[in-house]
């Protein structure tokens, strides 16, 4: 174990101070917790949007808000979460971790990286203006499906344009990342000894420059089909509006990769070190996640069972989006290796990462569920589809994040957080998310349809569970804002390696780790 | 402002990344407001293109600075190639959906709305009296209430083995010309550099040129246009997209040739001149799959 406790020590850049420099920061720390930031704001609006679904969702009938609005806070929601919190948070963590982990002074291109996050509030903004406009916000679902997007109002083209520019902001990112991880690497620090963080991000950001300007492409097709004549998604003309459902599954698939794969990464990180155990099968970790990518562009259909798919079609993305479940497979048995037999303790990043395993994988069995074509006929549109994305999301995803900011906290502040506190955030986010999703199940299975205002009589009770559930799981969060903003005030010391068991070169700097990370390269054993 | 880490180079301040977002942001914004009507709309996206303009000139203004100040190293070098390539592989991703939907439409849509396959209540129901065919002259709607036909209603397309088969062959040859370059700037024949930046430019310009030819001539001729139904939708997507790519490519080509002029490059230091040229190849191969996908079969 590492005794070093130097934390104050002098650095020899100082960053320099005000609000300069947040605006032209090159700084990759800088520039993670910029991301991190930004993610966390956007939680909480995306969160509210939620909290006014489950607050209609309370009683059948029309309660506090018009239809309308409700679909627009839907949309909004997903749209927010997926782009503004999920994604940004795991470009933070990548800004944060992968120059220290691989040994690096910074990111290959700091002023691509500036600019990469610099466009994310104009987005961000953008999008939720078109809450105020003539018409409301967008309100055909977060997937965008023709025709009835198009009856979008004056929203119409800032929600297009948004996307346009929420895409060229991940394009960069991924491309910085993509140069960092392949140009950086400290010498020694060969492929096969990277990180599996590095790794899962290495791949995360093929996926994007595959799929993102797909998603361009398709958005940008609407575009010209409401304001300039094309008939892509119109069958008068000779097109039609499935072909929109293709390409954008065929963004959207990869897409919820995307979200998920860093959070393999962190979950293959923090689970090692509080088992005090190296990650068993790292390399089948490795290869596992390369064939998730792979499938995952082979599998969009299974959105689109119920369009009227050609037999052969239905046939092949069944079985293709089953495959998946088999390197899937192989990583949560590889976590359950590393942990068994491990000397195990359960401080709260730890906590999050078992409640991943479990989570994550209830919400792999819905998606095996959903993957089998005749059974998705009863399923697809429902609450069920709805549970299942929230237990990868939510339970997978997001709890990958929070264990990920409670791990490496200590890390960039310099201060060990509130265990205690740390420990009430999961305890409380854990049960409240299962009161919230799991009777979504239930309410799905029963029949119930997603995407709606109001709801037949018999989906009450399982309604107000879920409703209560949301609520509890909003206010935890603030337990979490509160235990961050205390660690970055102040706290105990942390020391350099900070856990006990935490292997690899970040642990090797001091915490809170300098303004530049490595500026000579750190050798690798 | 700047300092080197074990060589490589990191620089300290951004400004000119905010001005973009800043450029960026009023362009579409003013775009959107012009979708949505606003007389103002045109002058703030002209307004928002000047920021993007002004920003562009600033940024790479200082990067040249910087690598004729010998600031950076060979690694840096590396990381402008790994980001450049990868910036193109997002390109040729754009492109995958337009040439995605062309191949859905024909494979697919179309003939199912003729009948085929089990679509053939649909056809029965919805569009009884329409034949599919491709190219598609007469969309659906046009073939069963022409009275309800929104469309403009093509007499014919761009024949492949005019103005298309000479672009193709204009374009090819630019790529001949613009690897001449390269060759002369490896030699450190500054000469050939220049008169081969000039030749590929020209035959860019001229390409643009026949192009616009072929717009005028669809429009005002043929009836061909972007809303003539599905045939219009993917032609002028596609070759329209095309078409702006070039006129980047040769965009930044003319830039190349100025700083050629100004004797920026060396026989080893001239990763600024690859990267376009390797965009302009881009722009190439991409003109291939459309003479052979959009104007040929
Ligand atoms: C074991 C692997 C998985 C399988 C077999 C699977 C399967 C499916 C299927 C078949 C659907 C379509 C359901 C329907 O609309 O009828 C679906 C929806 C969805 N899945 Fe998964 N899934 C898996 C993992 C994931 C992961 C890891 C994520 C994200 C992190 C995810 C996110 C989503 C989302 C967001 C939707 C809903 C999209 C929408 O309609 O709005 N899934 N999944
Ligand atoms: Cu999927």
């Amino acid at each position: 174990m590492s005794t070093a406790t130097a934390t104050h020590e002098a650095h020899h850049e100082e960053p320099p101070r005000g609000l300069k420099r947040w605006l032209f920061t090159t700084n990759h720390k800088d520039i993670g917790t910029l991301y991190l930031v930004f993610s966390l704001i956007m939680l909480f609006v995306g969160g509210i949007m939620a909290l006014v679904i489950r607050a209609e969702l309370w009683e059948p009938g029309i309660q506090y808000v018009d239809p309308q609005f409700f679909n627009a806070m839907t949309t909004m929601h997903g749209l927010i979460m997926v782009f503004g919190a999920i994604m940004p948070a795991f470009v933070g963590l990548a800004n944060w971790l992968i120059p220290m982990m691989i040994g690096a002074p910074d990111m290959a291109l700091p002023r691509l990286n500036n600019w990469s996050f610099w466009i994310l509030p104009f987005a961000g903004a953008m999008l939720l203006s078109t809450l105020f406009m003539e018409g409301g916000a967008p309100a055909a679902g977060w997937t965008m499906y023709p025709p009835l997007v198009l009856q979008t109002g004056e929203a119409f083209p800032f929600l297009i344009f948004s996307v346009h520019l929420l895409g060229i902001s991940s394009i960069m990112g991924a491309i910085n990342i993509i140069a960092t991880i392949l140009n950086m690497r400290a010498p020694g620090m060969t492929l096969m000894k990277m990180p599996l963080f590095v790794w899962t991000w290495l791949i995360t950001a093929y996926l994007l420059i595959a799929v993102m300007p797909v998603l361009a492409g398709a958005v940008t097709m609407l575009l010209t089909d409401k304001y300039f004549g094309t008939s892509f998604f119109n069958a008068a003309g000779g097109g039609d509006p499935v072909m929109f459902q293709h390409i954008f599954w065929f963004f959207g698939h990869p897409e919820v990769y995307i979200m998920i794969l860093p959070a393999f990464g962190v979950i293959s990180q923090v689970i090692p070190t509080f088992a005090r155990k190296p990650l068993f099968g790292y390399s089948s970790m490795v290869y596992a996640t390369a064939s998730i990518a792979f499938l995952s562009f082979i599998v969009w259909a299974h959105h689109m069972f119920t369009v009227g798919m050609p037999l052969a079609g239905e046939l092949f993305f069944m079985y293709a989006t089953m495959l998946i479940a088999v390197p899937t497979g192989v990583k949560v048995f590889n976590w359950v290796a590393t942990m068994w037999r491990g000397a195990l303790t359960f401080e709260t990043p730890m906590l999050f990462a078992v409640a991943f395993v479990i989570l994550f994988t209830i919400g792999g069995f819905s998606g095996l569920m959903l993957a089998i074509a005749p059974a998705d006929f009863q399923y697809h549109d429902s609450y069920f589809v709805v549970a299942h994305f929230h237990y990868v999301l939510v339970t997978g995803a997001l709890f990958a994040i929070f264990a990920a900011v409670y791990y490496w906290l200590p890390k960039w502040t310099g201060h060990m957080y509130d265990e205690r506190l740390g420990k009430w955030h999961f305890w409380l986010s854990v049960i409240s998310v299962n009161l919230l999703y799991f009777p979504q199940h239930f309410l799905g299975l029963a029949g119930m349809p997603r995407r709606y205002a109001d709801y037949a009589v018999q989906f009450t009770e399982w309604n107000q569970v879920s409703t209560i559930g949301a609520f509890a799981f909003g206010l935890a969060q603030l337990i979490f804002v509160y235990v961050v903003w205390k660690t970055v005030r102040g706290g105990r010391k942390a020391t350099a390696q900070v856990w006990e068991g935490a292997r690899g070169l970040e642990w090797t700097l001091p915490s809170p780790p300098p303004y530049h990370s490595f500026t000579e390269a750190p050798e690798v054993k | 402002m700047s300092t080197a880490h074990s060589g490589y180079y990191l620089p300290h301040d951004a400004h000119w990344p905010i001005v973009g977002s800043i450029g960026l942001t009023t362009m579409l914004g003013g775009f959107g407001a012009w979708l949505n009507g606003a007389d103002v709309g045109p002058w703030v996206m002209a307004a928002g293109f000047v920021i993007l303009l002004v920003m562009m000139f600033g940024w790479f203004g200082t990067v040249i600075r910087e690598n004729l100040a010998g600031l950076y190293n060979e690694q840096v070098d590396r990381s402008f190639r790994w980001a450049m390539g990868w910036f193109i592989f997002s390109e040729v991703m754009f492109f995958a959906a337009f040439f995605g939907a062309l191949f859905y439409a024909r494979v697919f849509a179309v003939p199912w709305l003729g009948g085929e396959g089990d679509k053939y209540l649909t056809h029965e129901l919805l569009w009884k009296g329409f034949e599919a065919v491709w190219p598609l002259l007469q969309p659906p709607i046009a073939a069963v209430d022409p009275s309800a036909n929104p469309y403009a209603l093509p007499k014919g397309i761009i024949e492949t083995w005019k103005i298309p088969a000479l672009n193709t062959l204009i374009l090819l040859s630019s790529g001949v010309t613009v690897t001449w370059a390269h060759w002369g700037l490896k030699k450190g024949n500054r000469g050939q550099l220049i008169l081969g930046l000039i030749a590929t430019i020209a035959l860019g310009v001229t390409f643009l040129a026949l192009q616009a030819h072929e717009y005028v001539h669809a429009y005002e001729e043929l009836n061909l246009k972007l809303s003539s139904g599905i045939y219009g939708s993917t032609f002028f997507m596609l070759t329209g997209f095309h078409g702006l790519h070039v006129t980047i490519g040769a965009t930044m080509l003319t830039v190349i040739l100025l700083r050629a002029i100004a004797g920026h490059f060396t026989p080893d230091n001239h990763f600024a001149f690859e990267a376009v040229a390797w965009y302009w190849h881009f722009v190439d191969v991409v003109w291939l799959f459309l003479f052979v996908f959009v104007y040929w079969i």
